[in-house]
């Protein structure tokens, strides 16, 4: 028989194995939705409003029917017929009165309105994708222009986008006890407030969305190739609300995915869009975006007006704080947009602080924009940002140490499990470790030394603290749906052990760019005993894996991971009872270490491969039992995860110019136990590179028309390598306390930290309260003219 | 129209429309779908091939201006079994996450490599300016060209 | 990007003679502001005339203090040919600031200058050094080439062949590069010619300019101190999301001061 080879004594966990998918994508033989094709399939382009706010009078659709080669025209009065249901808000939020949010019709094909500039309300099906376009630009549409409203602090006052939406507020959420906290307020001895906005950024993944779908007509199979998070979600929303086709005729598959960042978890318009115009016409029908469609119709992320004031004691202990944010939600909800600036931010404004009292309104708003949800980090950076600038500034006002005024407000190490006053619980950590571990990584004594080499060089340097905490392994299900998730937030995980002892996982997390083929491998080969090449990870088709709910919210490892240890364990159970029958034992007298079936205080044992063996010919084999050697589990976590950690920025000015340079960055992070630390390190890198490209670069804006200014990467500006330093990325451990590998999660801390770390620096630098991200060239040149 | 010309080694001979870039007789009419398109202003590097030895963006070359040319796109530069210097570099450095953007920095890369042998991390950051990645934070990409750079040019190390 | 009518003449005349046959012709060169345009479906025209098998379009020339640059001479060629960065090291070292690596592996001088983008490179080096345009019919003078934005004085049809540039004493250029689009927010070439300065500004305004207020006192001192005596009035400047007109009007002073800084070292 042949045996896999063991890699019996060294643990994969921890280990920085290189990445199992790798050859794929270097060898340019990855399989990315656009590479997919289907014979006889047509190409789709939408057609999208020109306009941030209209009537739609007519679609006149001849001219364009006449292009050689197109074979229909359909508009969203087409799908309405064909019964289509309509995009739901898959997170319902409670209002400060306990009325439910209002949540505006969302049909995935405009009909009579359109509300966002780029907003879909129809679309070409041609042979080709040129002919497609061509059609697509004499489909005469005649529309009645109205006032469009972009801002969303000014969409309170201003007309109703949608009817009974009034003032365009879907709702009023509050948290926390306001009457203990303004009374603290009152009595403080000192109040930092700060007014900030949190800059709306477009979140570019570098794979553009894309679908195909195949529809047999024979079988009544739906099949959906898209670039999706979290296809089993897809799945079930375009089932059970958009109602395209019963789950069971539906498969979603998910097949490499060039980066989400959040903007794949959602279903959007055009998948459901293609999947139906393929049953519709008889042909399978794909889509890929254009760079210009994905900054249009990409849901977006942040863009918060906030209001802040941190309360402080003479001794300078923080003893309340206080939060009133709008929230730009556009124009209508995106899949889980009520919820990231609700519960995946008010719940963060504790931080890493024992502030008493904390209360927080939020009103998410409606405007002519495109809809905003989950981009990475979704809601704890803005609460960090809102936390840290505050902080920041605090100490600047009281002429203390901002890491000391920090440690002596930071929850202690003793102090947990801690209940914070806005409804979390964190089960662990030591904030002050990583701190320490910054600050001596950072040289922060002597920091005014490198201030004053760089005043010798013309250049103002500055230096930015952020102790972010993120609560992230998503979610406890009856606690998500309590607070009002559509859907459990457990994951489940497959192991099928084959005849051979090789073994197959199948997982309900997605990797589009986590590593989970090899990080996941590594967890299921470290249990096992085996080598990770003897582990293949399957995930991203409903037609393989039983069920899951994807990636997002760092919560792979934390619970799909946990989900496999739950099956590993179980397989581990059985086949000591296997052993057991074959070694002539006792069950109890069974161990499993380092791949093999012991029985104690003898040398009798098997390997686990020939376990596996036994239970697919079972002939010497208890009685009574199943053979086979496949178990599944669902893991429902028992509480979030809570990676924090320090994150410490320094940037240079030219005073000339205004141009600032990120010269020095440090995140000292906790995520508990680490499989991959070289996976891990990567992730944090491409975080850091998206805050800080939050706080420098980037920037979605429409004007007062709902034109949107930065719909390409000629205005958006993505970070390139250029823009960057190298990082230094160290970490602390305190395992989490509640899921068996004892991990927290670390795709989002980067982005969560680091934008309040680099606007700390800047204002530092320049002597200012606060710069609207990002702090580009003439914004900063006109804060150093004062 | 009629288009020749060889890539990876191979000469072809297509009939396309004049209005068909280069990137797309790759990836559709060749079916060589390791060129990747992640925009439409010719700025995210993603579809980077060589053509004639040099680094361009496949989505800003018709066809037609390709006639004759030699092209090598990222199956052309090494095999699963064999891989290219920089190829196992981004690797072992963990250069990529998705992988999208990858094909294309990688062949920037190359001919970043072969234009400026000596290169040292503000160099490479500098040289890659036509290619975006958003995972990797670009970080480990530098790493991986500085560990690819002496391999290619012989100046230690293996493959 | 809409269909056409793709040509590759042999002759200037030939490709002259196509494009007056066109309904709307448009010559290609390196096609890397075309073909992003068109793809955008921002352009359509019926023929485009591809210049790549013009023989003799891409030649080098350095004689007689002028440096020759044929107009199908790509970017990284004007970077790296050893004569230019001899001659006129300045051609050479903006040609590397334009775009990417990929875009310079493709752009070229001819299609640079031609398409009198606002915020290009080359217009500065054109107007900085008092460059002589040559056609496939004349002679053009830098200083009345550029007429506005995207427009010069090439009359239809007309095919820029090569761009003779005279070799200053000495020169720089500043750039300050867009961080997205990379191009110049503003540009500024300062040539020393012993006799008299030449400033050549680009991204300020709707095309390529010369500052004659800098170069004016310049030629009195060549000094940053002069440079920060000159006012750069903003009227008429470009003035977008990333930057303003007065803001624009300021880079000029700096990018001018520090081309000053570089060529005194």
């Amino acid at each position: 028989m042949a045996e896999p080879a063991a890699a019996a004594t060294t643990r994969a966990i921890g280990t920085p194995a290189l990445r199992k998918e790798d050859r794929r994508f270097i060898t340019g033989r990855g399989q990315y939705t656009d590479d997919l094709n289907q014979p006889g399939q047509l190409h789709a382009v939408f057609l999208r409003s020109p306009h941030a706010r209209a009537r739609i009078d007519s679609i006149d659709t001849r001219e364009a029917l006449g292009v050689e080669g197109v074979v229909a025209v359909l508009t969203g009065h087409d799908m309405a017929e064909d019964g289509l249901g309509d995009l739901p808000c898959g997170w319902l939020v409670k209002q400060k009165d306990g009325s439910d949010m209002v949540s505006a019709p969302h049909p995935p094909l405009a009909r009579d309105v359109v509300n966002y500039v780029g907003e879909p309300y129809g679309l070409v099906l041609a042979e080709t994708r040129h002919a497609a376009h061509r059609a697509a630009e004499l489909v005469a549409t005649e529309f009645s222009e109205r006032a469009a409203v972009v801002d969303p602090a000014a969409a309170m006052s201003s007309e109703d986008i949608h009817t009974g939406v009034i003032g365009n507020v879907a709702y009023d959420w509050v948290l926390g006890d306001q009457a203990a906290t303004d009374a603290a307020l009152a009595s403080a001895a000192h109040v930092t407030r700060l007014d900030l906005i949190n800059n709306r950024l477009i979140p570019n993944a570098i794979e553009p969305r894309a679908a195909l779908g195949v529809v047999d007509p024979a079988t009544g199979e739906h099949i959906l190739y898209t670039t999706s998070q979290n296809p089993h979600l897809e799945r079930l929303v375009l089932s059970a609300f958009v109602k395209i086709a019963p789950e069971h005729k539906l498969r979603v598959i998910a097949p490499d995915v060039g980066g989400g960042f959040g903007s794949k978890i959602f279903v959007y318009a055009e998948e459901t869009a293609v999947l139906w115009a393929a049953r519709r016409v008889g042909r399978p029908v794909k889509w890929t975006a254009e760079r210009s469609e994905s900054f249009l119709a990409d849901a977006h992320g942040r863009d918060h007006v906030t209001h802040a004031e941190l309360g402080l004691d003479a001794e300078g202990r923080f003893v309340a704080l206080k939060v009133h944010t709008i929230a730009n939600l556009g124009a209508y909800l995106s899949t889980f947009g009520s919820s990231v600036p609700t519960y995946l931010y008010g719940t963060l404004l504790a931080g890493q602080y024992r502030t008493p009292n904390i209360f927080v309104e939020v009103h998410g708003v409606y405007t002519n924009t495109a809809p905003v949800d989950a981009y990475r980090g979704a809601g704890r950076p803005e609460a960090t940002y809102v936390v840290e600038r505050l902080v920041e500034t605090a100490a600047r006002e009281l002429g203390r140490d901002p890491a000391e005024l920090r440690r002596i407000n930071m929850i202690r190490p003793e102090d947990f499990p801690y209940q914070t006053p806005v409804a979390l619980v964190y089960d662990t950590g030591n904030y002050q470790a990583s701190l320490d571990k910054a600050l001596e990584l950072i040289d922060y004594a002597n920091f005014p030394t490198r201030r004053a080499e760089a005043a010798r060089r013309g250049k103002r340097r500055g230096i930015g603290f952020s102790c972010y905490i993120e609560a992230c392994g998503l979610a406890p299900s009856k606690l998500a749906i309590q607070l009002g998730a559509g859907v459990g937030l457990y994951e489940s995980g497959e192991i099928r052990v084959n005849p051979t002892g090789s073994v197959t996982v199948y997982t309900g997390s997605h990797s589009h760019g986590q590593g989970h083929e090899t990080t996941f491998a590594q967890v299921v080969a470290d249990r096992f005993g085996i080598g990770i090449d003897d582990v293949e990870v399957v995930h991203g088709d409903t037609g393989r894996i039983e069920f899951g709910l994807g990636t997002y919210g760092s919560r792979s490892l934390a619970v799909g991971g946990s989900a496999l240890v739950k099956a590993a364990d179980k397989l581990i159970e059985k086949g000591k009872r296997i052993a057991a029958h074959m070694l002539e034992s006792d069950v109890e007298a069974v161990d499993f270490a380092d791949g093999r079936f012991r029985v104690r205080d003898s040398n009798q044992s098997l390997s686990f491969a020939e376990v596996a063996f036994a239970a697919y010919v079972p002939s010497n084999y208890p009685d009574g039992l199943e053979p086979g050697f496949s178990e599944k589990a669902f893991y429902d976590p028992q509480n979030f995860t809570y990676p924090a950690g320090t994150h410490i920025a320094e940037v240079e000015i030219d005073e000339e110019t205004g141009v600032v340079t990120l010269v020095d960055f440090v995140a000292v992070d906790d995520f508990g136990n680490v499989v991959n630390p070289m996976i891990v390190h990567g992730q944090v890198h491409g975080g850091l590179a998206q805050g800080v490209g939050q706080a420098l670069l980037e920037h979605g804006v429409y004007d007062a028309f709902g034109q949107l200014q930065t719909g390409s990467y000629m205005d958006y500006c993505l970070p390139r390598a250029d823009d960057l330093p190298d990082f230094r990325v160290d970490t602390t451990v305190t395992p989490c306390t509640h899921n068996p590998l004892g991990v927290k999660g670390c795709g989002e801390a980067g982005a969560i930290g680091s934008p309040a770390a680099v606007m700390n620096a800047v204002t530092d630098a320049l002597g200012v309260r606060d710069l609207p991200m990002p702090a580009t060239p003439e914004k900063v040149w006109r804060a150093l003219r004062g | 129209m009629k288009v020749s010309l060889s890539v990876n080694g191979t000469s072809h001979t297509l009939e396309v429309p004049a209005n068909t870039l280069l990137v797309e007789v790759l990836r559709e009419h060749l079916r060589l779908t390791g060129t990747h398109v992640g925009c439409d202003t010719s700025q995210c590097g993603a579809c980077t091939v060589h053509l004639n030895g040099r680094a361009v963006k496949s989505c800003t070359v018709l066809a037609a201006q390709a006639e004759g040319a030699e092209v090598t796109t990222i199956e052309g530069i090494g095999s699963a079994e064999r891989l290219h210097p920089m190829q196992e570099a981004f690797r072992e450095h963990h250069a990529l996450q998705c992988g999208f953007c990858t094909p294309g920095m990688i062949m920037a890369a190359i001919d970043l490599v072969q234009r400026q042998p000596n290169l040292d991390r503000r160099a490479v950051r500098e040289g890659l300016e036509g290619n975006l990645c958003r995972c990797t934070g670009y970080h480990n990409i530098v790493s991986a060209v500085m560990a690819a750079a002496p391999r290619m040019t012989g100046g230690g190390g293996h493959g | 990007m809409y269909s056409f009518q793709y040509h590759r003449p042999t002759s200037l005349e030939e490709a002259a003679a196509l494009y007056q046959q066109a309904d709307d012709g448009i010559y290609l060169a390196g096609g890397q502001t075309l073909i992003p345009t068109m793809k955008q479906r921002l352009a359509a025209p019926s023929d485009v005339i591809d210049l790549a098998g013009v023989p003799g379009l891409d030649a080098v020339d350095v004689a007689d203090g002028r440096v020759s640059v044929g107009a199908f001479v790509r970017h990284a060629r004007v970077a790296a040919d050893p004569r230019i960065r001899a001659a006129l090291p300045v051609l050479s070292a903006l040609a590397e600031c334009i775009g990417d690596a990929q875009v310079r592996n493709c752009g070229t001088l001819g299609g640079s200058v031609a398409n009198s983008d606002p915020a290009a490179d080359y217009p500065a080096a054109v107007i900085g050094l008092g460059a002589t345009i040559h056609t496939d019919q004349r002679r053009i003078a830098a200083d009345d080439f550029f007429r506005d934005l995207f427009e010069t004085a090439l009359d239809p049809g007309e095919i820029i062949t090569r761009i003779e540039f005279p070799v200053p004493r000495r020169a720089a250029y500043r750039k300050f590069p867009h961080p997205a689009s990379r191009y110049a927010v503003v540009g500024v070439l300062v040539a020393d010619f012993g006799d008299r300065v030449r400033v050549g500004i680009t991204g300020a305004g709707p095309c390529a300019f010369r500052g004659t207020a800098l170069e004016e006192a310049l030629q009195q001192d060549l000094s940053t101190a002069a440079v920060d005596a000159v006012e750069v009035p903003d009227a008429g400047f470009n003035s977008d999301l990333f930057a303003s007109a007065d803001y624009r009007a300021h880079l000029i002073k700096v990018m001018a001061r520090r081309a000053v800084e570089d060529l005194l070292r």
